[in-house]
C-alpha cells in the first residue's frame, strides 16, 4: 500500500539529496572531526560547511549554531542554562500549549522551588500577551515560548514576547521546531536569545538538533566532558547527521516560497473541502495566523483514534488530539488550553503537509474522509442522535 | 501504534450488531462524550424473558472500544441473564485475543454496560449519585463515593475491578478504569483501595487443623476456596463455584475460562491438594458439569 503521508509535524521524509549528502560519512569518510589528521580534517570541513548552511537559514552567524541530538535536548539545555546563569532569579515563564519538551521541564521546576507561570491562550490558540506582560518581572530567569504550535500550527508573536522578556533582563528562548523551514527566520534582526530546531522536522534524519545561541548570551553547557561545539555541547559530533542537516537547511531555504504558496494552497484546499462537505466540524485555531502546512480539524461525535485507524486502512497517515492515541486519557493539553470542548477535542485530526504532498493525495483524502466520519457517526450514540435530527 | 490483535481489528473494521433495538427489553448506557468513550447496549429477551436473543450496540470511542462492544454483543447472544452476568471484562478481552493493557478500560466499559442493562431490567436500579465530576458521571448507576473526579469513578466500582482483575498498581487501575488518568489527584486513594482489596492476606503459613467438627470443616473448605483457590483461577480468567460438601467429598463446578478447559482435571487436582493441605487429608474433589 502506498502511503499518503500527512503527518509531517510528527516527522518528515529524509530528502534524497540530504541522504546522498550524508551517505559517504558512515563507511568511507568516518573520521572524527576533532582528529589531528587529514582524515578527520576533511569531515571537519564538511561540518563547518553544514554549520554555515544552518546559520544561513536562520540568518545567524555560524558560531551561534550549537549542534545537539534533538529538539528536546536543545529545549532542556536552554532552560537549564538560564537557571544556572541567573541563580538569584526564581521565576520561569512558558505557555500552556508548549511541547512537553519544554512544559514537563518547567513543571518539574516547581518541585525545586521555582515559580512557574504558564501563559494561557484564547479560543483560537493566540497567546495572551497581556498576561505575559503582567507576568514578566525582575525575578524571571527565562521566558520560553514556542514559535508555532505543533498541533494547531498557530504562530506566537515571539519577537514581541522576546522584547517583553528583555525589558526585565530575562533570557528568551523559543522552541522553533515546527517553524524552521516553514517560516522565514532572521536572527540577525531578532531579540531572541536561544532557539531550538530539530532536523527530522525538515527532511533531515532523526537524532540531530540545533540550539541557536546568540553571541554574548551567557550559557552553561548541559553536557560537559569535551571541547566540541566550543565546549557548549560535549560529545563527538554526529558528523553524518550534521552534514545532512546542513543540506536540509539549504534545501529548506530554497523551498520556503513553495511552503507558503503550493503547500499552503493544498492545505487550504483540504480544509475548505472537508469543512464544506462534513457538517459539525471546526478548525482548531482557524481564526489565528498558522503554519502553512498544518490544519487541525475537530469532527464532533466521533473519536480520533477510530478515525486514524480507518484512514490508516486506506494508507492515509495523520495524527489526532484524542486521548486514546497517546495512551493518556485526557485529550490534548493544547486543545484543552484553547477551551475546545471535550466533545470536539476527542475527534480532532491533524493533517500536516510537506513539499512532497501532491494534489492527487489531497483529493484522495477529500474523497475518503467524509464516509469515514459518517460511518463512525452512525455507530456512535451521539452521532446517531445528530444524524436523526438532521434527517 | 497500538498492537491490536487481528480479532480486535476485525471487530473494529467489521463490527457486529451495530444499531438499536426499538423494543429492547434492557438498555444499558455508560460513559459520556466528555470522557472520550461511551456505549449504549440493547438486549432483546425471548418469551420466557430469560434468554438473550438479540443484542445491539452504539459506541463512541476508539478502535478497541468499538471492538469490545462488538465482541460483547456476540458473546451475550444465546445466553440467559445469569450466564451473561458472569461475563467479566477479562472474558471480553480474551474473546478479542487480548487488549493492550492501556485499553483494558474498553472491556470494562462493555462489562459495565451489560451489568447496568440487566440490573435495570430486573428493577434493581442502583441509586444515582450526583457526582462532583468535571464532565458528567461515567457510570451513573454506580454506587459509592467518587474517588476519581476527572472520570467520575466510585470506590465501589474500583474495588470490584481491582478484585476481579487482581490489580496491584495504580497504573493498572488507570488502564482498566481510567481512574487516576486525568489530574492524578486520586492516585494515593487508589493505592489505599488496592491495599484494602489485595493487601488483606494472612502473613503466617497456615497448617491443617488437628481436629475438625463437620461444621468447622465445611466453613474451612469455603474459606480456602475463597482465599487460596479462586484468586489463582481469576489470574487465568477462570473461576469455580462450590456446589456441595458431603463429608469429605467436595463438589465444584468450573466457570468462565475453566469451564470446558482441557486441563480442568489438573485444576480439580490442584484444588484437592490445596484442600488436603489446609483442611483435611481425606478430601476428594469432584468436578460436576457446569
Amino acid at each position: 500500500m502506498k502511503e499518503i503521508y500527512l503527518d509531517n509535524n510528527a516527522t518528515t521524509k529524509v530528502d534524497e539529496a540530504v541522504f546522498e549528502e550524508m551517505r559517504p560519512y558512515f563507511c568511507e569518510l568516518y573520521g572524527n572531526p576533532s582528529s589531528m589528521h587529514f582524515f578527520g580534517g576533511q569531515v571537519q570541513g564538511k561540518v563547518t560547511e553544514a554549520r554555515g548552511r544552518v546559520a544561513t537559514l536562520l540568518g545567524a552567524s555560524p558560531e551561534e549554531i550549537v549542534f545537539t541530538a534533538c529538539g528536546t535536548e536543545s529545549d532542556n539545555a536552554a532552560i537549564r542554562s538560564a537557571l544556572e546563569v541567573f541563580p538569584e532569579r526564581r521565576h520561569v515563564i512558558t505557555s500552556r500549549v508548549e511541547h512537553p519538551a519544554v512544559l514537563t521541564q518547567c513543571r518539574n521546576l516547581t518541585q525545586r522551588g521555582y515559580r512557574v507561570t504558564e501563559i494561557g491562550v484564547d479560543g483560537t490558540g493566540r497567546l495572551d500577551m497581556e498576561e505575559l506582560q503582567a507576568a514578566v518581572d525582575d525575578d524571571t530567569a527565562i521566558v520560553s515560548l514556542m514559535w508555532a504550535n505543533n498541533e494547531t500550527g498557530v504562530i506566537f508573536p515571539v519577537e514581541e514576547a522576546a522584547a517583553l522578556a528583555k525589558s526585565k533582563g530575562a533570557l528568551f528562548h523559543s522552541d522553533a521546531v515546527q517553524a524552521v523551514g516553514k517560516l522565514p527566520i532572521n536572527m540577525a534582526d531578532s531579540r531572541i536569545d536561544m532557539l531550538s530546531l530539530s532536523g527530522h522536522k525538515l527532511h533531515a534524519p532523526k537524532g540531530i538538533g540545533v540550539l541557536y545561541l546568540r553571541k554574548g548570551t551567557p550559557f552553561r553547557p548541559f553536557l560537559v566532558g569535551g571541547h566540541q561545539e566550543r565546549s557548549r555541547r560535549a560529545g563527538t559530533e554526529n558528523a553524518a547527521a550534521i552534514i545532512a542537516l546542513g543540506k536540509a537547511c539549504e534545501l529548506a531555504g530554497q523551498h520556503m516560497d513553495a511552503e507558503n504558496t503550493t503547500v499552503k494552497a493544498l492545505r487550504d484546499r483540504l480544509q475548505d473541502a472537508l469543512m464544506r462537505i462534513i457538517p459539525h466540524a471546526r478548525i482548531n485555531g482557524g481564526g489565528a495566523e498558522r503554519l502553512p502546512n498544518t490544519t487541525s480539524i475537530a469532527f464532533e461525535f466521533v473519536e480520533g483514534e477510530a478515525i486514524l485507524m480507518l484512514l490508516s486502512e486506506l494508507g492515509i497517515c495523520a495524527s489526532s488530539g484524542s486521548a486514546c492515541t497517546s495512551g493518556s486519557l485526557e485529550p490534548s493539553h493544547v486543545l484543552r488550553a484553547m477551551g475546545v470542548p471535550f466533545t470536539c477535542a476527542h475527534g480532532s485530526i491533524r493533517f500536516s503537509l510537506s513539499r512532497y504532498t501532491t494534489e492527487a493525495e489531497i483529493e484522495t483524502v477529500i474523497r475518503e474522509m467524509p464516509p469515514i466520519i459518517t460511518r463512525l457517526r452512525q455507530m456512535s450514540p451521539f452521532g446517531r442522535e445528530f444524524l436523526k435530527e438532521q434527517s | 501504534m497500538w498492537d491490536y490483535t487481528p480479532i480486535v481489528k476485525d471487530h473494529f473494521l467489521n463490527p457486529r450488531n451495530v444499531g438499536d433495538i426499538p423494543d429492547a427489553d434492557a438498555v444499558g448506557e455508560v460513559g459520556s462524550l466528555a470522557c472520550g468513550d461511551a456505549l449504549k447496549l440493547y438486549l432483546k429477551l425471548d418469551e420466557s424473558k430469560d434468554k438473550i436473543v438479540d443484542a445491539k450496540f452504539q459506541t463512541f470511542g476508539c478502535a478497541s472500544a468499538i471492538a469490545s462492544s462488538s465482541a460483547l454483543t456476540e458473546m451475550v447472544k444465546g445466553k440467559n441473564l445469569d450466564e451473561a452476568l458472569a461475563i467479566s471484562n477479562q472474558d471480553i478481552a480474551d474473546f478479542l485475543g487480548g487488549l493492550p493493557e492501556e485499553k483494558m478500560h474498553c472491556s470494562v466499559m462493555g462489562q459495565e454496560a451489560l451489568e447496568v442493562a440487566i440490573a435495570k431490567y430486573r428493577g434493581h436500579e442502583a441509586p444515582v449519585h450526583s457526582h462532583d465530576h468535571d464532565h458528567g458521571p461515567a457510570y451513573p448507576d454506580q454506587e459509592g463515593t467518587v474517588v476519581c473526579k476527572c472520570f467520575g469513578i466510585t470506590d465501589v466500582f474500583l474495588k470490584k475491578v481491582i478484585e476481579t482483575n487482581r490489580l496491584t498498581t495504580p497504573e493498572q487501575v488507570t488502564h482498566f478504569t481510567k481512574a487516576g488518568g486525568g489530574c492524578g489527584g486520586c492516585i494515593p486513594k487508589i493505592k489505599e483501595l488496592i491495599d484494602e482489596v489485595m493487601g488483606a492476606r494472612p502473613e503466617e503459613p497456615r497448617k491443617r487443623p488437628e481436629k475438625l467438627s463437620n461444621m468447622k470443616k465445611m466453613q474451612l473448605i469455603q474459606e480456602v476456596l475463597e482465599r487460596d483457590v479462586r484468586p489463582l483461577l481469576w489470574a487465568d480468567g477462570g473461576d469455580l463455584e462450590l456446589i456441595d460438601i458431603d463429608g469429605s467429598k467436595v463438589q465444584v463446578a468450573f466457570r468462565k475460562a475453566c469451564a470446558g478447559c482441557a486441563s480442568s482435571g489438573n485444576t480439580a487436582r490442584m484444588v484437592e491438594i490445596k484442600l488436603r493441605d489446609l483442611v483435611a487429608e481425606d478430601i476428594v474433589v469432584e468436578e460436576v458439569p457446569a
